[in-house]
This record gives C-alpha cells, structure tokens and sequence, in this order.
C-alpha cells in the first residue's frame, strides 16, 4: 500500500475515533508535544496509561471482592484511572470512572460491580484503538512517510 | 547571570540593596513537579520542558520537601546548586496532599517565595479559594493543557522581570508583608492591581484574557456548574 494511502487511513481512523467519543481534545494536546525531539512522546504515555490502569483494574477487581468492601479505597483507584484517562483523552474510559464514583459514594456494591465491567470493557476497547493507531502510525514512519497533523476544527 | 544558578528571579525581587542589574534573563526557570500519578508526571514533565523549562518530577509531598532540603527526617540532599523557582503540584495526593506541601513550604523562610500551583480534576470552589487564600499563585483544573503551563510561565517571567525593573517598587510579596489583608483579596487580585504588566489584559473578549488565571477560574467554576464544600 502507497504511503499516501496509509497516511489517509490513518487520518480517517483517527478522525473517527474523535467522532465516536474515544478520543476528546486532550488527546491533541498530547501530540502537540510530539516532535522529532520526542518522537514516540504520545505511545509512552499511552502505554504507561495501559500498565498503570491494568495494575488498578486489578486492585479494583481485589478491592470489590473483600466480604466488607472498603469504599474509600475503591473510589481512590477509580479517581486515579479517571485522571490519567483524562491525561490521555480516553473519554470513554474517563466517562465510565466518573459513573464508578458515583456508585462508590452512595456505597451501592452492584452498581460498582457493574461499573467496573463497563469499565474494563472501555478499557480494552481504548486499548484495542490506540494500538490500531499506533501500529498505522509505524506503518507510515516505516514507510518513509511523515505522520499527517490532524486538524479537528474544535 | 550567576552561574552556579544561586540567583534566581523571586531572589532578586528581594535583593533591593546590592542589585546586579547585569544579570541576564536567559536561564532556565526550575520547576519542582510533584504527582503521584505516572501518567501525569510524564505528561507534566514534557509540558515543561516543551516551554523551555528544567524539570525535577517527584511522585510525592514527602520527596518534594527532601528535594528541598526540608524534610525533618532527612539531611538536605545536597542539591544546592539547583534551586526551585516554581513549585507545581497535584492536590489529592496518598499521604501529603497538594494543599499541605504548599503550606509547609510556606511556613518555611528559606522557600516561601517559591510560587506554588495547584493542579486538580476536581473543580471544588471551596477548594481553589482554599488553596488560593493559602498562598497558592494559580489554580490548574486538570487535564493540563499547553496553554495553562505557557500562561504561568509567561506571567511569571513577566511579573518577575518587571519586579527586577522597578527595584524596590511595589510587589506582591511586599503587600502581603506589610499586612495585607488576604482574606479579603485573593493573592490574584493582590496581584492584578499591583502589576502593570501587558500580558493581563482586561479586554473580555482577548484571547490572553481567556487564558487568564481569573478568567479560567471564572469559566470553571460557574459553567461546570459546581458549587459544593465537598473537599
């Protein structure tokens, strides 16, 4: 496939995913900080998100399971993965923290139960498009090409 | 310019005798970024460092004193050569929150003048009055973003230089030394009246005005709605 081609699918992919709501502004300001100084800037941030939200979505599976839940302690982790999904401009992700808390303040155990899968669900699928993202991104640089700036017109 | 990096701006403004008028500007400003989530202390670091800034990022309240050399429990580290111009932190942090950092760093006369910011995802009123009243120089609603660190950095290097210029004239710290009243004003307002810097314009509908720290807690606190004294 041209370069052309893979540059334009990458802009499409992209695009889409700011349409569907996986992706929010911040997630442009990250790649405003990419440059040829620091040119894989956005995919360590991104991956350090994907190990530190596994090591939390861990705690919280731990955390939901104690016979006596410790509600201070669920909502601290939910609080910490909605701020680096934020950092990072996984909306989705963010979103389905910010129904968590609201379920971990009034103490409901089944609404946390099922916010949690929500979301490990937001999770994978989060995980699922940036490496998408990324592995078309690699296409491109691998190719010779140049990775195209996407203007959102917000 | 000194080079061993002991003379910092915020020193300067307090030199009033003995000023070296010599010293250039072109150092680097040393922010001490204190987060205990990775993901933002790497998001933070390169903000900085992106706006021309050297940057120490530790994960903790607790570090960010022994970087200091204020911890009690710990010798100073030896890092005298490297002092802090601005101190940058994220509130709700395990163990020593944002709010308690800044106050110790207050209370102590060998760092009080290093600017403190605040940096939250929870948009509290109450909260950034606190924080505010407390000494704190800028209240960031996170995610952060490349125009909030521009918009310190710039002012402060404006606010700083001018300060520099005017040699004995009026500053903020002067204000609040004489016995300002701070429950009344906040440091910002303190600030807004006392600088005549063209960088704080009060055009409503400027661009920079829209980045302000005033504006932007304006715009936070009554169109995100939230009016609670949940800490």
């Amino acid at each position: 496939m041209e370069v052309v081609q893979i540059q334009r699918n990458l802009v499409d992919y992209t695009k889409s995913l700011f349409m569907e709501g996986f992706l929010d502004g911040q997630f442009l300001q990250l790649q405003q900080l990419q440059d040829e100084s620091n040119p894989d800037f956005v995919a360590e941030v991104v991956s350090l998100f994907f190990d530190d939200s596994q090591k939390l979505l861990n705690e919280l599976t731990i955390a939901l399971d104690q016979p006596i839940v410790d509600f201070k302690k669920v909502d601290a982790h939910v609080h910490q993965l909605k701020g680096s999904s934020s950092s990072i401009g996984a909306q989705k992700v963010k979103n389905a923290c910010i129904a968590f808390r609201n379920f971990c303040e009034v103490q409901n155990i089944e609404g946390c139960l099922t916010c949690l899968q929500q979301v490990k669900l937001e999770y994978y699928l989060a995980k699922n498009k940036f490496e998408t993202l990324f592995r078309l991104e690699q296409q491109i640089v691998a190719s010779g090409g140049s990775i195209p700036m996407i203007e959102m017109g917000f | 310019m000194a080079v061993n990096g002991a003379v910092t701006w915020l020193r300067r403004t307090e030199e009033i005798d003995g000023y070296d008028l010599s010293a250039s500007d072109s150092e680097e400003v040393h922010v001490l970024a204190v987060d205990d989530s990775l993901v933002d202390r790497k998001v933070i670091e390169r903000l900085l460092k992106i706006t021309s800034c050297k940057v120490t990022a530790v994960d903790s309240g607790r570090r960010a004193l022994q970087f200091l050399g204020l911890d009690e429990e710990k010798e100073a580290n030896g890092f005298d050569g490297l002092k802090v111009d601005l101190i940058i932190t994220d509130y709700c942090m395990p163990g020593m929150t944002g709010y308690e950092l800044m106050k110790k760093v207050k209370e102590s006369s060998a760092f009080r003048e290093i600017p403190v910011v605040i940096m939250s995802s929870e948009n509290v009123v109450a909260r950034i009055d606190r924080c505010l009243e407390e000494g704190a120089e800028d209240f960031i609603v996170k995610p952060v973003k490349l125009s909030d660190v521009k918009r310190i950095i710039d002012y402060m290097a404006t606010y700083f230089r001018e300060g520099e210029e005017r040699r004995g004239g009026i500053n903020k710290r002067k204000i609040r030394d004489e016995g300002d009243d701070r429950s009344s004003s906040s440091p910002l307002s303190t600030l807004w009246s006392s600088s005549s810097s063209s960088s704080l314009p009060t055009a409503p509908c400027s661009p920079s005005t829209l980045d302000s720290p005033t504006r932007s807690l304006k715009m936070t606190c009554f169109e995100e709605h939230i009016f609670t004294d949940k800490n």
